[in-house]
């Protein structure tokens, strides 16, 4: 899929939001950090320290960061096998997943999920999911909960891919939310690719928030590398769910990364990669920045050490933490 | 009405079944039902008629036909504070939603690290004998006791119906609630005040001497019956439920056992690759096998799926005649 995108910058709505620099150093240093997280992980894997395998999101930290951000502190998320991004974003810590990452007592699992299953219940992210399109259904279970205890003022969000847009649990769950009238937002992450099928070959109808309207529901698209046009969409989204119930956003991205540790690559070319990572949404957020001089060169430069310290300190700690415990390996099978 | 005992009344299955869940539902706020027709239509089973009137549309939540979301959505809530009781109307439609239980359910507290918990109740209806041919009459308790993380119980009698499920209610972990389709209208005596039976003890159903049925279900009732019978040539049958067959009370079969030294595993499953191949196994494995003064036997459905014919149904579904010819095989 060749990146048909013109804008190499960013597009506010609300001029508002650019006078909440807290709140774009918040992105911009979130995105920095997660770039830096996957470049670690494939480093250390590459070193042979992390083993198993993981789904890295490089290219796709606006989607991931501008929706989380988006969200309130107590919103649930559920997220994917792809899932480091957004989970960073909704604020759980680096120091554990890295650690989860390797598998170590001290990772936000203690050494039991790994890469595909970052969960941090107390920042609402529910967990990542290794199986496609099955953050659905929980997330209208989040919903219900919210519903029943008759709190109004948050709601639950599914992350998925474009890839998981065919699984039936997700059209299911989108009709039993519509239905209930459920808090969900629907966020579907359009990489243009389920592992390596582009969206093309998986279905006919391409044009994804059409999904919605068999359902009922109202969709929301963006340009899903632009963090500020991300934000923006998720919280206009958002205050929809609140007031009407469920609906379906899309964000369109393309993760430059493989699919996997298995991926050869054979599925795409390089100048179709090299083009997106022409448009990758770090360096557009940072321009825009410069470019309305809301961030001084420095200022960035300064926030990319930040995430660069933040990420090599997450790494070393990990890389020294312990293992969990062997006579533990039976704790958490029940409560 | 502390120190008044109240008296205990006969009722079925399904009011056992119905009662356990009010009960919990009126002690509980964060317990809720949901599931397929449930609600005015009172389920397949009508186990719930009325429940809908006491707790309205918000706790008693009619779904879509839709296993995978709903139960999923139990999932969600479970691990989000609710303690859902979510009906299948059928335990072949588990089938149709096994990643939200095997994947989801049974995985989310150790995937995560302890971090969540699962209180949730999946009843659904099992077993065969009803002339609903292959895809509403199986047994398929195997498949969820295999999976760490669940826990399986099978209710033989109306007592046991609501001791259980109120027990299934409480505890933090998924539960699979495995309802007998042709015990629902069966009655028994139920005591009006409440109480438990924990999860994870069997029960000695009938005590005996000479052979140890071990049992859960619906063959419960078939193993007395066969036990009543043999009685009167002066044998004397020991009758195991097991009602929980994960967590498993493994003393209980091993000192039934011991105690007998011949054993008869008995139940409507398939034979092959069933449940009882774990009993089985558990007791050659145990003490109780130097006790053994037989070969154990096991009585299952045969290998095939349950036909629509009441007459080839009845020959694929273990009966009082298999049960009975197992047991004189080795007493």
């Amino acid at each position: 899929m060749e990146c048909m995108l013109n804008n190499r910058s960013c597009v506010c709505a609300d001029e508002s939001l650019l006078k909440d620099k807290a709140l774009l150093r918040e992105m911009l240093e979130k995105m920095m950090i997660a770039r830096k997280f996957e470049e670690k992980v494939s480093e250390l894997f590459g070193k042979g320290l992390m083993h198993g395998t993981t789904h890295l999101g490089i290219g796709e930290e606006a989607a991931g960061i501008g929706t989380a951000t988006a969200l309130a502190p107590d919103d649930y998320m559920l997220v994917t096998h792809r899932g480091h991004i957004p989970a960073i974003g909704k604020g759980c810590g680096v120091n554990g997943m890295m650690a989860e990452m390797m598998g170590k007592q001290t990772g936000v699992c203690h050494g039991r999920g790994g890469s595909m299953h970052m969960a941090d219940l107390g920042k609402g992210v529910l967990g990542g999911n290794g199986i496609v399109g099955a953050t659905a259904p929980l997330a209208c279970g989040a919903a219900i909960t919210l519903k029943l205890k008759g709190i109004s003022d948050r709601i639950s969000v599914a992350i998925f891919g474009d890839g998981a847009s065919n699984q039936g649990a997700v059209h299911e769950s989108m009709n039993l939310a519509a239905a209930m009238k459920l808090p969900v937002l629907f966020c579907l992450i359009d990489n243009n690719y389920g592992m390596s099928t582009p969206f093309a070959g998986a279905a006919k109808e391409t044009n994804l928030t059409k999904r919605a309207i068999g359902y009922g529901i109202k969709s929301f698209e963006c340009d899903g590398n632009d963090v500020l046009a991300v934000y923006e969409t998720t919280r206009e989204a958002r205050e929809h769910v609140l007031r009407y119930g469920p609906c379906l956003l899309v964000e369109h991205t393309y993760r430059t990364s493989g699919h996997s540790k298995s991926d050869r690559g054979r599925y795409r070319s390089k100048e179709e990669i090299a083009g997106w990572e022409a448009v990758n949404p770090i360096v557009r957020f940072s321009n825009f920045l410069l470019d309305r001089g809301l961030f001084t060169g420095s200022e960035i430069e300064r926030a990319d050490k930040f995430s660069a310290d933040t990420i090599e300190s997450a790494a070393e700690c990990a890389i020294a933490a312990p293992n969990p415990p062997i006579d533990g390996v039976l704790d958490y099978v029940y409560a | 009405m502390v120190g008044v005992t109240m008296p205990d009344r006969e009722i079925t299955y399904a009011n056992a079944i119905m009662e356990a869940m009010c009960e919990e539902m009126r002690a509980d706020p964060n317990v809720y039902f949901m599931g397929e027709d449930i609600g005015v239509y009172g389920g397949a089973f009508g186990v719930s008629v009325g429940m809908i009137e006491e707790f309205g549309p918000n706790r008693v939540i009619d779904t879509p036909i839709s296993e995978t979301a709903f139960v999923g959505a139990g999932v969600g809530s479970a691990i989000t504070g609710m303690r859902p009781i979510v009906e299948l109307m059928f335990s072949d439609f588990m089938a149709v939603c096994y990643d939200q239980i095997i994947n989801q359910a049974a995985k989310m507290r150790y995937m995560f690290g302890g971090c969540m918990k699962v209180p949730m109740v999946i009843r659904t209806a099992s077993g065969g004998g009803t002339g609903a041919a292959e895809q509403h009459s199986q047994s398929l308790e195997q498949m969820y006791c295999h999976v760490p993380g669940l826990k399986v119980v099978v209710p033989s009698t109306p007592y046991d119906a609501k001791g259980l499920l109120k027990s299934a209610v409480r505890d933090d972990n998924c539960v699979i609630f495995l309802e007998q389709k042709l015990l629902y209208h069966e009655k028994g005596m139920v005591p009006e005040e409440t109480y438990t039976i924990p999860l994870g003890t069997a029960d000695v159903k009938r005590e005996g001497k000479d052979l140890s049925i071990i049992t859960y279900g619906r063959t419960v009732q078939m193993s007395m019956a066969v036990a009543d019978r043999l009685a009167q040539e002066g044998k004397s049958i020991e009758v195991l439920d097991l009602r929980t067959l994960s967590p498993l009370d493994l003393d209980a079969i091993i000192n039934s056992v011991k105690k007998t030294q011949r054993a008869v595993i008995v139940h409507e499953a398939v034979k092959f690759g069933g449940f009882g191949g774990e009993i089985a196994a558990a007791i050659a494995d145990s003490e109780a096998f130097y006790r053994l003064s037989a070969p154990i036997k096991r009585v299952g459905a045969l290998y095939s799926p349950i036909p629509f014919n009441p007459i080839l149904e009845r020959t694929v579904l273990p009966g009082e005649d298999r049960i009975e010819r197992a047991v004189r095989e080795i007493i």
